[in-house]
């Protein structure tokens, strides 16, 4: 007698079915859970009304030890022993501090080495685990998916329910596989399949779906490649990025701080070992792209969607058939100050900004040091600047002494934070200045009123930087 | 949380895709440590032609009159048209702050980013999506001098000056969350066994996730 029904009962899963159904507490109808949160990671800006409203309502955090925090976007990447000079921002800075301390929460302070963009010292302290639920009240939570880990940016009255509760009420979201075929070519990075993607699905194209990363091009990248990729998840409009865990996972985390050691470890092992989608799972919608055909990306427009090779063309809205769509493209031409056509290696750039929770671990550095070494920065170029993800990526980079490399070349080496990534603290951008930066969002006025982004990868920028115009760095 | 049931108010078309949260509300709004106070800065970048910071007066700037925003006949509008992937970006739950604090309740749109429509449900704000031949149909509509469109949450439908009555979905515990105002953390507390039932049980699993 055989069974044919033997496989339905044991359907294959994808990562996202396993991470999703380790967390519920209580199934709520209609596919909403309750779901737990392994860790909340907290920083300035998005956590003052959150706590707030704890205080308000006389509640304490559920579970402290579940919680990190660190102020990443409004600190100084200059001189910190004066403190932060713009009283608004010293005031949130101070706010997150004072939090801390009254409800017991970990924090690394300004002045702690381990201080730096909440996306690079989660993973970096093995803080961020595999299989874990991740949240913070930042979009580019995304990035921890690298690890196999359900991570997802919230926002501030959520950041408050996962505080209160170290839970979130959370509806099961499409699954989406988006798998990259083969291998890269020599010199594209993570950065450029992470963009090549969103140029093919938008960035709307994710949207209500967790998105897995697959292929041959995604299992061959490092833990910081995988980051970048997963980083850019939101950018393709999904909540979640997911990479499934291989021994290039479990070597990066293993001896981390915060990672578990002896038998715990083992055990946290054989569990991790599980974390793929089984052979079958089935996904509500798949995309494949071969990983040959991607060439290093520039955007050229105001959505990180409006990207092309950098051999390529700044696009023609006249040749665009929906309106919509037309008058956005003729919209952000006029924003960037570019002509339908132009070639992308003939676009002059005024600033340079390498950093960001996307491109600012150690291997982006030693990237972009690549390109530089014994070159200088051309006239044109204005500003050049290095903002390292954490003290501790600043360390080993002048281990390493990168920041010479940078440094001889004319650019600037500053210390840890989002900086012109966003331009809360006093890095940013001029109105019409134009920027090559390994950043996530070209959005109008992102990294300065009146600034125009364009977004690469931390080779691209660098030789961008070296030229004053985009190269192509394979030439 | 305020609640929501039926609101007919005057109707702003944005006539924008990918509307995203930096435009909504730019980054130097955000540090403003208060849940408040936001609306002078709604769609700050589009709206005035001089920057502006939180410790500027808003009425010291020079607004844009291109902008939809500042057209006289929009003034005291509730209802926010918009078009596909509205509140793209960053999570900021500000950008919703900014809407309600200026005075919308309601936006409706062919689809939303994740986040901000999540984020729209903590405040009594609510996000509908419409297809898209019925967003066509009311941007067309809009352009009528004093439109007013009907949200009626119970009913789930947006209904026209001409009578006309357009359904959407809404997840039932959201929209009992927003006709009730319920306080979300509230509720969730209520299952405090659950949670630490769910915790007893991972320790045994996973026990260095709680080392």
């Amino acid at each position: 007698m055989t069974n044919p029904s033997a496989a339905s009962e044991t359907p294959s899963k994808t990562l996202y079915d396993k991470l999703w159904q380790a967390h519920v507490v209580a199934e709520m109808g209609d596919g909403a859970a309750l779901l737990y949160i392994d860790r909340h990671l907290v920083h300035e800006v998005t956590s003052p009304q959150a706590f707030d409203g704890l205080r308000l309502n006389g509640r304490k955090p559920w579970r402290l030890a579940a919680n990190l925090a660190v102020a990443d976007h409004n600190v100084p990447t200059t001189d910190r022993s004066q403190g932060i000079a713009d009283p608004i921002s010293r005031t949130q800075v101070d706010a997150l501090d004072s939090n801390c301390d009254e409800f017991g929460i970990t924090e690394f302070r300004m002045s702690d080495l381990r201080q730096g963009i909440v996306h690079v010292i989660g993973p970096e302290q093995g803080a961020t685990l595999p299989g874990m639920t991740v949240v913070c009240g930042d979009s580019h939570t995304s990035t921890h998916g690298a690890f196999g880990a359900l991570a997802f940016g919230i926002g501030t009255s959520e950041v408050e329910h996962a505080l209160a509760t170290q839970t979130l009420v959370q509806k099961k979201s499409r699954s989406m596989r988006v798998t990259v075929h083969g291998k890269v070519a020599p010199g594209i990075t993570a950065k450029d399949i992470v963009l090549a993607i969103i140029g093919r699905i938008g960035t709307a194209g994710g949207n209500g779906s967790t998105i897995e990363f697959a292929g041959e091009a995604i299992a061959a990248l490092s833990m910081e490649g995988r980051m970048t990729v997963c980083n850019m998840a939101i950018e393709a409009g999904a909540r979640a990025g997911i990479i499934a865990v291989d021994q290039t996972t479990i070597d990066y985390v293993k001896g981390r701080p915060f990672a578990p050691k002896g038998e715990n470890w083992d055990k946290a092992v054989a569990w991790w070992n599980t974390l793929h989608s089984d052979a079958g799972a089935k996904f509500d919608s798949e995309v494949l792209i071969e990983a040959a055909d991607i060439k290093p990306q520039v955007t050229w427009g105001t959505s990180p969607e409006m990207v092309v090779p950098v051999d390529g063309r700044v696009p023609d809205p006249a040749k665009e058939a929906d309106a919509t769509r037309r008058q956005g493209m003729e919209r952000a031409l006029h924003y960037m100050g570019l002509a339908a056509n132009t070639p992308i290696n003939e676009i002059r750039i005024d600033k340079v900004f390498i950093g960001s929770c996307t491109n600012s671990r150690i291997e982006d550095l030693r990237a972009a040091a690549k390109v530089v070494g014994g070159k200088r920065i051309a006239s044109n170029v204005k500003l050049a600047m290095v903002v390292p993800g954490s003290g501790l990526v600043k360390q080993q980079a002048e281990k390493e002494g990168l920041d010479r490399v940078f440094l001889d070349a004319g650019f600037e080496w500053r210390e840890p934070g989002c900086s012109m990534c966003l331009g809360m603290n006093a890095d940013r951008l001029s109105p019409g200045e134009r920027c090559a930066s390994t950043s996530n969002r070209n959005f109008e006025g992102r990294q300065g009123q009146g600034g125009r982004t364009h977004l690469v990868s931390p080779a691209m920028a660098a030789a961008a930087a070296i030229a004053g115009h985009f190269v192509d760095i394979r030439g | 949380m305020q609640a929501f049931t039926q609101v007919t108010g005057l109707t702003l078309p944005l006539d924008r895709a990918n509307v995203d949260t930096d435009a909504i509300i730019p980054k130097q709004y955000l540090k403003s440590i208060k849940r408040s106070g936001f609306g002078p800065f709604l769609f700050d970048d589009w709206r005035y032609l001089d920057a502006g910071d939180l410790d500027i007066d808003p009425a010291t700037r020079r607004p844009n009159p291109e902008f939809v925003l500042n057209q006289p006949r929009y003034k005291g509008a509730s209802v926010l048209l918009a078009r596909e992937n509205f509140g793209c970006g960053s999570s900021r739950e500000h950008a919703v702050w900014a809407l309600s604090d200026y005075g919308f309740r309601t936006v409706i749109a062919p689809s939303f980013a994740d986040i901000f429509f999540n984020n729209s449900f903590k405040t009594g704000f609510l996000p509908i999506v419409l297809k898209d031949e019925e967003i066509d149909a009311l941007f067309v509509e809009a352009q009528a001098e004093g439109y007013r469109l009907t949200v009626d949450l119970p009913e789930q439908t947006v209904r026209t000056p001409g009578g006309k009555s357009f359904r959407f979905d809404i997840d039932p515990f959201r929209k009992d969350c927003l006709v009730r105002g319920l306080d979300e953390i509230g509720l969730t507390l209520q299952r405090s066994e659950a949670i630490r039932a769910y915790e007893a049980r991972r320790k045994q699993e996973a026990p260095w996730l709680f080392a």
